[in-house]
């Protein structure tokens, strides 16, 4: 298995998308710390950033990364491995190559600038997006042999978590404005590893007494240890989910 | 050495394997024979578990292979069109597999990529190679680790005259080890001294498995080529009579 991470590792190094992101990363969270005098104020800028790009790369990356690797797939299909560590094998490789680009364009800026419990906050939150979005892609492109509909399934998935989905839930808030729904916006908030992401950062920036009543209840529980816990078992649904349908499906795929 | 039982497939409404009963035994060498579209590949990748059946069963050497990885060590495969991670050279690709299955064998057997001159070209990159060099690097895959089965979907579709007979005399010599052999091919008279049974498909089933003098003797024809013709001319009639094939 760690033969095969190896050389998708040294596969995706030698592409110069991975770079280029890694680049890109950096010149952004140098640009946002170097513009605000306050770090908190570059975090909070940086995060709006990190929440649109990082999930965003992850899923086209990994999709694309995928469907050109069908081949590789095949020829180590028909060599003595099993298919589950296989599909495991591209999910790591993948993973570790984006989490590495992640650390060096945001992480680094961020502990430099922000060392603190906030600074490392983001980078976990970064690199949990990382993982879910790459286990999204893998899911996505099991399913559906046509590279087209891949890309599309995945760019949906992006698009629905990024800003559809707030927007159902910010109807469904308005619909329902009379009724007590601070409970249910935690809920809602679990079905959307973007959204918790941002609502972990937004806690720990203390500006949730900005959000009125909602953030009394979002401090109340996600600020404490639990909160904490919690968001990360849910951040892992989101990871472990996607994933053990990718390879349910894969087992029984056709190649 | 390998059966298979009751093997079912359907890729949507095509059936592509219908009821397969087979018996493959060590030493022999089996020609895949049928149209195009009779379901040898499928019945190839299913052996291999690339395909996974709808119901039926494959052994190997006595163990049902579903779900199971460990036995494709013993099995070199060689695709009908090899497709080979793009960006990858050939001796990268080599060196990728050696790696992956090192522990399963010491030795590796180069003398077909010695003989078909890849040397020379191992460091280029697998899509700058033509078709039938491409089918070359996936013939010397199937032999390099000297396995016990060895399967080969077309080996000698897109090859020269020369790297073909190459090949041929390769797989003579692997037939004298008593390897089991299983070769599916159109070109049928290049398999005359090569094969010592044939198995027939049809549509997704089994038509017949017969040693090849049994199949020369009930058609009355010297030549392989001339048996097969005269099977599928019979079948063809057969079908066509009795209920609407079309």
């Amino acid at each position: 298995m760690n033969k095969i991470i190896k050389y998708i590792i040294s596969d995706i190094v030698r592409n110069k998308i991975v770079l280029a992101y890694t680049l890109f990363l950096l010149a952004i969270s140098l640009t946002v710390f170097n513009l605000e005098d306050n770090s908190a104020k570059g975090i909070l800028s940086l995060l709006n950033v990190i929440l649109i790009i990082v999930p965003l790369v992850s899923i086209v990356f990994a999709t694309i990364y995928m469907y050109n690797a069908a081949e590789f797939i095949e020829l180590l299909v028909s060599q003595p491995l099993k298919r589950t560590s296989l599909l495991l094998s591209v999910f790591s490789g993948l993973a570790i190559s984006l989490l590495l680009a992640f650390l060096v364009g945001a992480g680094l800026p961020v502990l430099i600038y922000s060392p603190w419990r906030i600074g490392l906050a983001m980078i976990t939150v970064g690199m949990g997006l990382t993982l879910v979005f790459v286990s999204l892609a893998i899911l996505a492109s099991v399913i559906t042999r046509d590279k087209a509909k891949g890309m599309g399934i995945s760019i949906l998935l992006w698009f629905y978590f990024s800003l559809i989905y707030d927007g159902i839930v910010l109807f469904i808030l308005f619909q329902f404005s009379d009724y007590p729904l601070e409970k249910a916006s935690i809920a809602f908030s679990s079905l959307n590893p973007i959204d918790l992401g941002r609502i972990v950062i937004l806690l720990k920036l203390d500006v949730s007494a900005m959000m009125g009543y909602t953030g009394a209840v979002f401090k109340d529980f996600f600020g404490g240890r639990w909160g904490t816990i919690y968001s990360s078992c849910i951040i892992l649904v989101w990871i472990g989910a996607p994933l053990s349908l990718a390879i349910r499906r894969f087992n029984r795929k056709d190649l | 050495m390998i059966t298979a039982s009751n093997l079912n497939k359907k890729f949507g409404k095509l059936q592509a394997l219908d009821n397969i009963n087979l018996i493959c035994r060590k030493g022999q060498t089996i020609s895949l024979i049928g149209p195009n579209g009779s379901g040898k590949t499928t019945f190839i990748k299913c052996l291999l578990g690339m395909v996974v059946p709808d119901s039926g069963h494959i052994t190997f050497n006595g163990h049902d292979i579903a779900g199971q990885w460990g036995y494709r060590s013993k099995i070199g495969y060689m695709p009908q069109i090899g497709r080979f991670p793009d960006n990858m050279t050939i001796a990268q690709v080599f060196d990728m597999l050696k790696d992956i299955r090192k522990k399963d064998t010491t030795t590796t057997d180069e003398e077909l990529s010695h003989a078909f001159q890849l040397d020379r070209i191992m460091h280029k990159r697998m899509h700058t190679l033509s078709g039938g060099t491409r089918q070359k690097v996936g013939a010397c895959l199937a032999f390099l680790f000297d396995p016990e089965v060895l399967i080969l979907d077309e080996p000698t579709a897109g090859l020269d005259p020369l790297s073909s007979e190459i090949l041929k005399e390769k797989i003579r010599k692997e037939k004298e080890k008593g390897k089991l052999i299983l070769i599916t091919s159109h070109v049928l008279s290049e398999l005359d001294d090569i094969v010592s049974e044939v198995i027939y498909l049809e549509d997704g089933t089994m038509k017949f498995h017969k040693s090849i003098e049994q199949l020369k003797k009930d058609t009355g024809e010297e030549r392989l080529a001339g048996a097969i013709a005269r099977v599928m001319r019979t079948t063809k009639e057969t079908n066509s009579q009795p209920k609407e094939h079309e």
